[in-house]
């Protein structure tokens, strides 16, 4: 037996520090959770109801690779009445398990080894370690708190070199909130014209936009042929649990990634696709839920200022992404501290990438009952440690 | 005058909780406190916001008030059709509400009493003799499943994990 069992890319990842607290706050009895990444909304009943039928019908099989045609012609025609960009529905749109599998998809499918992918950060956790199991090398543009965390064209730009293939953008933004307008997008679009770029594109948050209309990136003059689009239920529709998500792009791009996807996938199960097409046919329930969230987006706001910490605006997704630095203390141990003192979960900013350092990042995907308790607690350890000199072991 | 912009969402609000405080309601729809108290006081007093209830699970109460469902098929009168006897059903306090509906019959009345007899006995004695009335039909209610839009039983409560990133 070889000593070592686990292959080197595996070993060089790193999270276990973090782990250990995540233990924790998924054990914590009487804890209120704010480290939620998904809607609190059950999946609305008549999705649910329309997978159950379907069931009792014998939808059970595979479906083609590509994820059943019809599903994908609802896709193409809810992506060009949303956004006016038209996806053929055969050979432009891939069916995939969950936006994860087509973003690791997308990377497959365009890096070679020694490749550069820019990305800017905090954000998503899958983005960096996927960009390496596809033999790439991350880089990343930090985004900054007085840019109100929006990627900017000239920081972009910095970063690109002769080796750059693509750019991933993730907006509206995990762990951030924050929203490019169509006039931030435009200068990107600029830049990735002059450098000849890719561009992958996660807009699973799109639909929870707050102020403004999301604009979609392949949208914009001349992008469509060179973003892959990433968008999927999970968000908008309440449907984490399913792993439904799609792709569109450029015919050439998707039957590369479609070719690894038959290979590890097969197709995406069946149910989740036929409850899909439920979930474009009656749309109704996004709006409520929308209107929802946008209600908890100001009473935690607000309410994060009240107990004095700096927040910027968040216009998008379903987290706050507020300032811990007046305290003193890394996010880690804030988020230690606040769970083990006063049992709430807050998810450290650094998770998201070292610019996330000194923020936490809150979720909103939860009750107006639970925000306000979970910040009354948050407002006693402020108040308890508030002037004190934190001790660092 | 239609309700719409901030007295429309202030509306969506209370709707869900009514004990809620002017100043989260401020926070949520970026009006100051003051702003509020005003606007929900013009509702009140254009009559857009009738009054502020409780919505009671009787069961959990445990109180044994006995509700029914009655059909009521009416002869209407020359002048004022269906108003002026479903005003009449509306008075008695009995009565909790009263609809005029398509179909087979044309009044809906949902009517409320300690026992089974004493709702049997108000139909029989107060409501099928009024000369417009023609004939009845008694649904007793077993088992409120929902109620204004409120599931009563157990919430459906999502089962998700209390860390995803």
């Amino acid at each position: 037996m070889k000593s070592d069992r686990v292959a080197d890319r595996v070993k060089g990842l790193k999270g276990s520090g973090i782990r250990e607290f995540f233990d924790i706050a998924q054990q914590m009895e009487g804890a209120i959770s704010l480290g939620v990444g998904e809607p609190d909304f059950v999946t609305p009943w008549s999705i649910r109801e329309a997978c159950i039928f379907s069931l009792e019908k014998g939808y059970t099989s595979y479906t083609s690779n590509w994820g059943m045609l019809e599903l994908r012609e609802m896709v193409s025609d809810k992506i060009y009445k949303d956004d006016s960009v038209y996806y053929e529905p055969e050979g432009e749109i891939l069916i995939t398990t969950g936006v994860s599998e087509a973003f690791d998809l997308a990377l497959r499918a365009l890096v070679n080894p020694g490749d550069e992918v820019v990305l800017h950060e905090p954000s998503y956790v899958s983005y960096k370690p996927c960009t390496v199991f596809a033999a790439g090398t991350p880089v990343c543009v930090d985004t900054e708190v007085k840019d109100e965390f929006k990627l900017r064209a000239e920081k972009l730009e910095e970063k690109i070199t002769e080796h750059t293939k693509a750019v991933i953008l993730s907006y509206p933004n995990n762990p951030t909130g924050a929203t490019l307008s169509r006039k931030d997008l435009e200068e990107i679009a600029d830049v990735v014209i002059e450098h000849d770029l890719l561009v992958i594109s996660d807009e699973v948050y799109g639909k929870l936009t707050y102020e403004g209309r999301h604009t979609c990136f392949s949208s914009l003059n001349g992008m469509k042929d060179r973003t892959i689009l990433l968008n999927g239920f999970s968000k908008a529709y309440a449907m984490t649990g399913w792993r439904l998500g799609y792709a569109a792009g450029n015919k050439e791009i998707i039957e590369a990634m479609m070719k690894i996807h038959q290979y590890i996938m097969l197709c995406a199960p069946i149910t989740a696709q036929m409850a899909a097409m439920e979930a474009l046919r009656t749309n109704d329930e996004v709006e409520r839920m929308v209107s929802e969230y946008n209600r908890r987006r100001r009473l935690m706001v607000e309410g994060l200022r009240e107990i004095g910490l700096s927040c910027f605006e968040p216009k998008g997704a379903f987290y706050t992404f507020p300032s811990i630095e007046n305290t003193g203390l890394s996010s880690e141990e804030f988020a230690k501290r606040l769970l083990l003192e006063e049992k709430v979960v807050v998810i450290p900013g650094s998770v998201f990438g070292a610019s996330g350092e000194g923020f936490i990042r809150c979720s909103y995907a939860v009750s107006q009952y639970e925000i306000k308790k979970a910040l009354e607690r948050m407002g006693k350890f402020l108040e308890r440690h508030r002037g004190k000199k934190w001790d660092y072991h | 005058m239609k309700v719409e912009g901030k007295e429309e969402e202030i509306l969506k609000i209370l709707e869900e909780n009514a004990r809620i405080s002017d100043k989260e309601i401020a926070k949520m729809v970026g009006l100051d406190e003051d702003e509020v108290k005003q606007t929900i006081s013009e509702l009140e007093n254009r009559g857009v916001i009738r009054k502020y209830k409780a919505l009671i699970n009787p069961e959990k109460a445990g109180i044994e008030a006995v509700q029914a469902l009655i059909d009521v098929k009416l002869s209407p009168e020359r002048t004022v059709g269906y108003d002026s006897v479903a005003e009449r059903i509306s008075r008695f306090p009995e009565v909790k509400s009263v609809r005029l509906v398509s179909g087979e019959y044309d009044l809906s009345v949902l009517v409320e009493g300690n026992t089974m007899r004493k709702v049997a006995y108000f139909v029989a004695e107060k409501i099928a003799p009024l000369e417009q009335v023609r004939n009845t039909v008694t649904h007793f209610l077993l088992k409120t499943y929902k109620e204004n839009g409120e599931i009563y039983e157990e919430e459906e409560k999502g089962k998700r994990l209390a860390v995803t990133l």
